[in-house]
């Protein structure tokens, strides 16, 4: 059953992604990323983490994408993209190096990592077998609360300033008037 | 870990397999009924209002008024812009039909909640709950349907091909966004009350009327979530999306025929589910009111069956607000929604989450709860007047710089 699942999420995740980069309508590219982002929230259901398979959708899905579309459309560049010229000099090319770079690093990762993850598995140990729907959500506060709440804050001053920025940034002064 | 799906449990049960079947069938059959009455009650309440008589031909009253327009629609020639996106085009009705259908599916029906009962009932010999599902996220779940719902219609109008729709839903997205975190600020307060994320647990918290959440939270959630649940609906006065008189119909101009009427039906069954989240995360669902040991009790019928009568009473209620938002509110300006999303509600959403969870957390320290209430609300008070501040020179600064809007 499990195996279903996944081999199903999976293959809905990489027909998205494919999408992603293969749909030549920014549209189409971005509901292709949807089409991924819900693959990841199936694969954190079969996992047993609800609340991130509800995060996932309602931020990813609900926010980020809707977001990327309203760009799209407010911008009007809804017609495919002359793919012929690059902005960016040989940056296919360094696409393509980061990619494979990329690739490596996740399959070294997770080589080295399978033993971690199969025989040791500290982070795994605490099981939500028995307990209430709500036993998710209470150890995901109490790490992200209790013992990594510096990082959380100092994560989310980052995403203020980030935001601030791009307002001073992208504010247009009308010439000529100080 | 058979924990994808219960039913395998222990080998394949048929009662609960089939128990589930009836209940998605009970749910859907309800969801179309109820938007079918919907439509008619809003129809003849408006004309109520506005001292007309309304549908009375079709039917009793009319009451079947809807269904010969939809059949009337099912007839109709269905066309598709030359200059549309097909695919996407033909997709949205049920990108927009089908959150409304699931967002229907948490909610509970009915059950007896009174007495330290959660609601559990028993039906041919198993133990299940009067609502399709009851999802560990609960209430997450209707908050990540909604936002899923707006899919639907910035599509619809992306891929009609054409100025007005396009217009339509650029600002359906921009608004379902910005609303969205209104709802979600004040659904919080909820889930901080009750303590579980569950429906059907918010429910069992909510025993007596002031234990009911519109009254633990403050009517101030209560307030919040139903505006901003009125602009996710895109109901007047929040239906900038389909404007008729300056849109010429709003997202869905390019639609005829069926598509039409599933957005329609999208958009109705959508109220009947917002009223019914209400009502269950702010006046208890199916819990009959009570007050110092004194139910509201009907006598003769089953309390399950009861709960399911308060519930459908309640619902009722709010569907006449809806409609009376409707025949008494004029639209919104478009800088007016979003000044009003941003600058009011989400603040004083935030705010008010804030003070709630100083007191909670009062509470459970055993500290002076008035004294911490005092400094909470003093806090909030200074971030108030900063924000005020903040905003008088955002607008100096626009002035100056002679900003259009």
């Amino acid at each position: 059953m499990e195996l279903i699942v996944f081999v199903l999420a999976s293959a809905m995740m990489l027909i998205g992604a494919f999408g992603v980069i293969t749909r030549r309508n920014p549209v189409h590219a971005a509901l292709s990323l949807v089409l991924t982002l819900f693959g990841v929230a199936v694969h954190f259901v079969a996992l047993e983490a609800y609340f991130l398979a509800a995060v996932q959708i309602i931020v990813y899905a609900g926010a980020i994408v809707v977001l990327f579309l309203f760009v799209i459309m407010l911008l009007g560049v809804d017609k495919a993209e002359d793919l012929h010229t690059e902005p960016l000099v040989a940056q296919r090319w360094l696409a393509g190096v980061a990619g494979l770079g990329l690739l490596g690093l996740l399959v070294i990762a997770v080589s080295r990592g399978v033993e971690m993850l199969t025989t040791r598995a500290e982070g795994l140990a605490t099981s939500t077998e028995g307990a209430s729907g709500d036993a998710n959500i209470q150890q995901l506060a109490r790490s992200v609360f209790g013992d990594y709440v510096v990082a959380f804050e100092l994560t989310s001053i980052l995403l203020v300033v980030a935001v601030v920025g791009t307002v001073m940034l992208a504010r247009r002064r009308v010439p000529g008037e100080s | 870990m058979l924990a994808l799906d219960p039913l395998l449990e222990g080998g394949l049960l048929w009662t609960p397999l089939l128990i589930v079947l009836l209940k998605v069938v009970v749910v859907f059959v309800i969801g179309l009924v109820a938007t079918m009455l919907m439509v008619w009650f809003e129809r003849k309440v408006i004309a109520g209002m506005q001292n007309r008589i309304g549908p009375n031909k079709a039917g009793p009253f009319g009451l079947l008024q809807t269904l010969a327009d939809g059949i009337k629609l099912f007839f109709k020639e269905d066309l598709i812009p030359r200059r549309s996106d097909r695919f996407v085009f033909a997709l949205a009705p049920f990108l927009a039909l089908v959150p409304a259908f699931l967002a229907f599916s948490i909610i509970p029906l009915g059950g007896d909640f009174r007495d330290g009962n959660d609601g559990i009932v028993t039906w041919f010999g198993v133990e299940t709950r009067v609502q399709l599902a009851d999802p560990h996220i609960g209430v997450l779940f209707a908050l990540a349907i909604s936002s899923i719902a707006v899919y639907g219609i910035m599509l619809a109008g992306w891929s009609s091909g054409s100025k007005y729709p396009l217009l339509g839903s650029v600002r359906a997205s921009a608004q379902m966004v910005s609303y969205e975190a209104a709802l979600g600020l004040s659904l919080a307060s909820v889930i901080l009350v009750s303590g579980t994320l569950s429906t059907s647990g918010i429910v069992g918290t909510q025993t007596t009327l002031t234990n009911w959440n519109v009254a633990a939270t403050g009517i101030v959630p209560f307030i919040i979530f139903l505006i901003a649940a009125t602009a996710e609906l895109n109901r007047p006065p929040f239906d900038l999306v389909e404007a008729e008189q300056e849109l010429v119909g709003g997202f869905n101009t390019e639609y005829s025929s069926i598509r039409f009427a599933l957005f329609f039906l999208a958009e109705f069954m959508n109220t009947v589910t917002m009223s019914a989240l209400v009502v269950t995360l702010f006046f208890g669902g199916p819990q009959p009111p009570s007050y110092g040991g004194v139910t509201l009790d009907i006598p003769l019928i089953p309390n399950g069956l009861e709960g399911t009568i308060w519930l459908l009473a309640k619902v009722v209620v709010f569907l006449y607000i809806y409609v009376w938002f409707r025949a008494s509110l004029p639209r919104l300006r478009y800088d007016q929604l979003m000044d009003f999303g941003w600058k009011v509600l989400i603040p004083a959403s935030l705010g008010w989450f804030i003070l709630l969870a100083a007191q909670r957390l009062a509470r459970n320290e055993d500290w002076n709860i008035f004294a911490t209430t005092a400094i909470a609300v003093a806090v909030l008070g200074v971030c108030y007047v900063l924000m005020q501040a903040a905003f008088a020179v955002s607008n100096k600064t626009r002035e100056r710089e002679g900003a259009q809007f």
